[in-house]
């Protein structure tokens, strides 16, 4: 990167919880700014927070900057940009990283619309070249993809969680750590309460396992059969959109369009079809399994290892196989 | 015969009648709302991609245009805030030609005006332009409310909706699923990771749409026939006061290149009975894959 201006990466926390995808985003933005060229901050907002300065240390950025506040305990929209938008005005960064997350989808297109800069958004990877990065993301839920181009001073990006890996880096310096104290009365939507959804133990946008069930289950009383696949393997449960629609299972569970988008390493099909609209929202996982008994299923077409067959034979029996390995342990 | 006739007679003005006390009502208990909902044309999502010859966008050759699945809990929700409280809503799309049918089609299910933004200049806009557009229609019209689709299907960006609440300082609620107004308050959930946030706040507001919001209704004949009467109100870029200033030439984030997808490596059909091909799968995931 020719400019000098560095990476400012926007670290997400909920009730002192450090988002993993936060520092796959850090990672990133250390790849592409090594170190001693370009800096890279990153910014952690809440109440505090002080705490999570060892984690987001171990992805070794330039600085990090702390706006420690109770106004910050809960997320609101009109708070974080404020104080990001502000920090990122001081530190004149080239870019802006964050993780594609809920918070992201709120926060970011706000800052970026405050500051008249373009957001690339759900980006699957980032070239540099001749100082300048572009970002690809795909498009038409993931049947094409498109390499973006910043024609801005500064530019925002949100990166895919489990896409980028998290890099350690070795011992270095102690980052500087800065403390800023920035507050604002403008916050005219304000985040009552939080509460947990009901069903899902692993969230699913993050899961490094996701076991999806379709009409191939049955009905939403043989859930419990992929529940047990999903708790030896330490996944998280996924559905499509046929049997959300058929009230089997809540819509938190949706995997595809008009769902959620998920990049695991491992994605295991049960009794899914794989319609178009499925694929969209799985098909860059790393590896796919697919167990269908109808052998035409064009989820074959997409999966790494196919298996033919019952999925009320073949999911008890692989979980049975999967107990002897002791995968937790 | 009379008689017949003044029955019927009695009964048109009852409804009337009823119609006048919702009215009343309205205005008397509840705060009557003005909402705009921004809706686009996107390709029907089953359309097979193909990619355009300047290899900057899709080839939209015989591709058939549908609302944005997202935007359709946006209308709905404006139809049902509008029974309940009064009003008016309005449905506004950026687009050229594809857009008046799905503006017609938010028409028949019961919106009351539209509003075409169609000018050359705004082709390929990028998000934030796309915002500075849609801000320019609502700014100063009174509006109380202002509903999206968390994204539009195909562009994928899920940025249109926040940049437009910032461009209008207005606050925002993205991610809807649950949306209550009283008095020109709203207490509304929105779907985070694993969770769901409850936001109160005062109108005006950007709320954007998910699913689950609501079950979007299908356009009834009798809505059909009178959306054919209704108006579609043209605007441009001059118009709107944008011209020179906001499009597609001028978009800050630009399509270099697209192309298909890195096609995934040819997968395998693991043979044999259920036993066998479940040790395999466990070994290739273990030895193969190292997923597990």
């Amino acid at each position: 990167m020719a400019s000098n201006n560095g990476i400012v990466v926007f670290i997400e926390q909920r009730s002192g919880q450090l988002r993993k995808s936060s520092l796959e985003a850090l990672s990133e933005a250390r790849k592409q700014a090594p170190k001693g060229q370009v800096p890279v901050v990153a910014v952690v907002i809440g109440e505090n927070v002080k705490d999570l300065v060892p984690e987001v240390h171990k992805t070794k950025p330039d600085k990090i900057v702390l706006v420690d506040n109770a106004q910050y305990k809960n997320y609101s929209t009109e708070s974080y940009a404020f104080a990001l938008a502000e920090i990122i005005k001081k530190e004149n960064p080239a870019y802006v990283f964050a993780a594609n997350t809920a918070m992201a989808k709120d926060l970011m297109p706000r800052i970026a619309a405050r500051l008249d800069s373009p957001l690339a958004s759900d980006v699957v990877e980032i070239k540099g070249s001749n100082g300048k990065l572009t970002a690809v993301r795909p498009m038409y839920s993931g049947k094409v993809r498109a390499e973006v181009e910043f024609d801005s001073p500064l530019a925002f990006l949100t990166l895919r969680p489990n896409i980028f890996p998290i890099v350690e880096a070795g011992n270095g310096v102690q980052p500087q750590i800065e403390e800023l104290s920035i507050t604002t009365d403008k916050v005219r939507a304000k985040v009552i309460d939080t509460h947990a959804a009901e069903g899902q133990k692993i969230e699913l946008s993050e899961a490094s396992i996701v076991v999806s069930g379709g009409r191939g289950i049955k009905g939403p009383e043989n859930w419990n059969v992929l529940q047990s696949l999903c708790d030896v393997l330490g996944a998280a449960l996924g559905a499509s959109r046929a049997v959300v629609d058929a009230g089997w299972i809540d819509h938190q569970h949706q995997v595809g369009q008009t769902g959620k988008t998920v990049s695991p390493q491992l994605y295991i099909a049960c009794g899914i079809s794989g319609a178009i609209q499925h694929l969209a929202g799985m098909s860059s996982s790393k590896v796919i399994v697919a167990i269908n008994k109808d052998a035409d299923a064009p989820i074959f077409k997409h999966a790494t290892y196919g298996l033919v067959g019952d999925v009320f034979e073949i999911v008890p029996k692989l979980t049975e196989e999967l107990k002897k390995l002791n995968l937790h342990n | 015969m009379i008689k017949e006739f003044d029955q019927k007679l009695d009964l048109v003005k009852q409804q009337n009648i009823i119609e006048t006390l919702k009215d009343l009502q309205a205005f008397l208990g509840d705060t009557p709302l003005k909402i705009a909902v921004c809706i686009k044309a996107v390709p029907d999502t089953e359309t097979k991609i193909q990619i355009a010859q300047d290899k900057k966008n899709i080839d939209f050759t015989g591709v058939r245009f549908i609302v944005s699945p997202y935007d359709e809990f946006a209308i709905e929700e404006a139809l049902k805030l509008k029974e309940k409280h009064g009003g008016e809503t309005t449905v506004i799309s950026v687009g050229e030609g594809e857009a008046t049918d799905i503006l017609r089609d938010a028409l028949a299910r019961g919106i009351d005006s539209a509003v075409h933004v169609n000018d050359p200049d705004f082709a390929s806009l990028d998000p934030l332009s796309t915002a500075k557009v849609l801000a320019a229609v609502i700014k100063d019209n009174g509006y109380d409310l202002v509903l999206c689709g968390q994204q539009g299907v195909g562009g994928d960006n899920n940025q249109v909706p926040a940049m437009l609440a910032e461009l209008l300082d207005w606050p925002q609620v993205m991610l809807t699923v649950k949306a209550e107004i009283e008095n020109s308050s709203f207490k509304v959930e929105r779907e985070i990771e694993g969770a769901h946030e409850t936001v109160e706040g005062s109108l005006p507001c950007v709320f954007s749409t998910q699913k689950g919001l609501n079950e979007p209704r299908y356009p009834s004949i009798k809505g059909v026939m009178a959306a054919r009467k209704k108006e579609i109100v043209i605007k441009d870029a001059n118009a709107l006061g944008l011209k020179g200033q906001v499009s597609g030439q001028l978009a800050k984030l630009k399509v270099k290149e697209i192309a298909l997808p890195p096609s995934r490596p040819q997968g395998r059909v693991l043979e044999g009975d259920v036993d066998s091909q479940v040790k395999k799968l466990v070994e290739l995931l273990r030895t193969e894959a190292q997923v597990i």
